[in-house]
């Protein structure tokens, strides 16, 4: 117990409250600059783009994860090949992010119109008619679209089985029930599977979006946060190793720290209903 | 009858649905797998799928290449002994592998040991502040990293840590430490309570419990809990960039590999290659161990 105390108090603890204290400082903590750091992290027009774009990840990020690894469970739960096809889809979750990004690299590879395409995207945008390639990573309209693509295929698998394990836990006298009423699959998933399943998927969307308030690695290999797709993880990491100013880092890590708040609270009341029910 | 028609259908489309998902989330990997065994020639030219044709024109080069970090063309020696030292010593991808293992075992075991003796206490032994120290856990679950980088990295520049294994084995283990003893704690807990009065009532000590009895039943959540940690810092890449700074001797995979792709021309042809190398670890574990995996992440679905 001795040891584990020691790790909590000296690498969670006690930096939790040294960042905070770092980021009411100026840029080599050295005075008080009281909330100058807030105040850029809120003004500043690449911060400001950061937070919009960590917005738009939050939420097409998490609906999307969420909503395909429910529909993904529901549908695989008919079929017999059910574990290969989950098997397939849940297996990014095994690889690096890092590994991810070149796999998508690659499928997001870009020549101009006229040239063969090398990548499979812009080859099938080329063979249909009335498309053209795409720049997807330099093209500001799309790029943070297809790095939000890249984060959904890693972590769908991840949603898929927690929610499938939720889906096999409802009692399936009651969807016999429903299906003898006349009731269409359709309604049934939305009028008994998704109440049902209620605090599963709150669970997990709780987690896609600790996820996403953090994303990191896919922005720095991919694109680092260039071209309009700046994330606040990677900001926070430019701000402490190109410019030094630790005050500015540690008040972005402040915000990530608040962002995260209401999903502590979720999880001590979810934690403290658990130890009275048992 | 047209009931039996509609339902056939609907099923035909579930099918197809399934299948075009399974196609988008195989092919990405399929055709690096491709791309990874084509000439540099080809794979600047042409698109994978143009090699998938007989005869096969597929050469394992970018292996040997990437993993020695020097081409074919500069070799003077290509026998296999030499090979195999340019792989160990080189500043390829063979000693980012090494270095990958080297950072991920030690920081798989050192986090157990810790963890199921803290856990072991949090679930079976009574001391003040116990409950509060749980909530405290569960609590840290879901703090960002990002909150400890700074005084970490002065800390560990102080004593100069920064750019070593034990630093970075050291802070894995404490950034891996509350869903391990969330996870640990939750199972020990649910160990029958008979089992532990009726062998303190023979005169067994703690220690000797936890030793011989709670450990050997918790092998099975071990072992999900030692896969967790060993993809996650394998796959880490924040932690290594921070702790570990630029330095190449000590590089993990994910680094080596992010820097190949921030260094972009020379060696594009080669991205494919490494960044398989990196995924050989984590595939063969998840074909082998996929049910302790799935069973870690149902068992605490919150890590932070």
């Amino acid at each position: 117990m001795g040891s584990a105390l020691f790790f909590l108090t000296v690498y969670l603890i006690y930096p939790i409250l040294n960042t905070a204290y770092i980021s009411f400082l100026g840029k080599g903590s050295k005075e008080f600059t009281g909330l100058s750091n807030y105040w850029y992290v809120f003004t500043n027009a690449d911060m400001l783009a950061a937070l919009k774009n960590n917005l738009l990840w939050l939420v097409l990020f998490t609906s999307i994860t969420v909503g395909l690894g429910l529909v993904i469970a529901f549908l695989t739960d008919r079929v017999r090949y059910e574990a290969g096809a989950k098997a397939l889809i849940f297996l990014p979750m095994a690889i690096s992010f890092v590994a991810a990004s070149v796999i998508w690299r690659f499928m997001f590879e870009f020549r101009p119109a006229g040239v063969p395409q090398i990548g499979l995207l812009n080859a099938a945008m080329d063979s249909l008619p009335g498309l053209e390639p795409v720049a997807w990573l330099v093209n500001p309209r799309v790029n943070n679209f297809a790095l939000i693509g890249v984060g959904i295929w890693v972590w769908t698998g991840f949603c898929m089985v927690i929610l499938s394990a939720g889906l096999k836990g409802i009692p399936i006298g009651i969807l016999e029930a429903a299906r003898i009423d006349g009731a269409s699959e359709w309604r049934i998933f939305w009028n008994i599977i998704v109440p049902m399943m209620r605090n599963t998927i709150l669970v997990v969307a709780t987690t896609m979006v600790i996820i996403v308030l953090k994303v990191f690695d896919i922005v720095y290999v991919m694109t680092n946060g260039n071209l309009g797709t700046e994330v606040i993880a990677n900001r926070m990491y430019k701000e402490m190793f190109n410019y030094h100013h630790f005050g500015r880092a540690s008040a972005i890590a402040v915000i990530l720290l608040l962002a995260v708040i209401p999903a502590i609270v979720f999880n001590l009341r979810r934690f403290r209903a658990q130890e009275t029910m048992q | 009858m047209t009931e039996k028609v509609v339902r056939g259908l609907s099923r035909s489309l579930v099918h197809m649905v399934i299948i075009s998902i399974c196609l988008v989330w195989t092919l990405p990997s399929f055709g690096l797998l491709v791309n990874s065994f084509r000439s540099r020639r080809d794979t600047v030219a042409t698109g994978w799928w143009t090699s998938l044709k007989t005869p096969f024109e597929l050469t394992v080069e970018n292996y040997v290449d990437v993993l020695t970090g020097q081409s074919q063309h500069d070799r003077k020696k290509a026998d296999a002994p030499s090979i195999l030292r340019d792989m160990i010593t080189g500043h390829g991808m063979g000693r980012a592998f090494l270095n990958s293992l080297i950072i991920s075992v030690p920081s798989t075991f050192i986090l157990i040991m810790v963890a199921a003796c803290a856990a072991y206490a949090l679930a079976w032994m009574r001391f003040p502040g116990r409950d509060l120290l749980f909530i405290l856990v569960v609590a840290l679950l879901v703090v960002p990293l990002q909150m400890t980088l700074i005084p970490i990295l002065r800390l560990y520049n102080r004593l100069q840590l920064a750019g070593t294994f034990l630093g970075v084995w050291l802070a894995h283990t404490a950034y891996g430490l509350p869903y391990a003893i969330y996870l640990l704690r939750n199972f020990f807990m649910a160990l029958p309570r008979g089992l532990f009065e009726s062998a303190s009532l023979d005169g067994a000590s703690p220690f000797l419990i936890f030793y011989r009895i709670v450990i050997p039943l918790s092998i099975p959540s071990i072992a999900s809990l030692a896969i967790f940690q060993f993809l996650w810092v394998w796959n880490d890449l924040l932690v290594a960039l921070i702790y570990l700074g630029g330095t190449r001797d000590v590089a993990p995979l994910t680094m080596h590999i992010s820097s190949m792709m921030s260094s972009l021309g020379e060696n594009w042809h080669l991205l494919p290659a490494g960044a398989f190398i990196s995924m050989v670890l984590p595939l063969i574990i998840f074909a082998t161990l996929q049910p302790y995996f799935v069973r870690g992440i149902l068992a605490g679905s919150a890590k932070g």
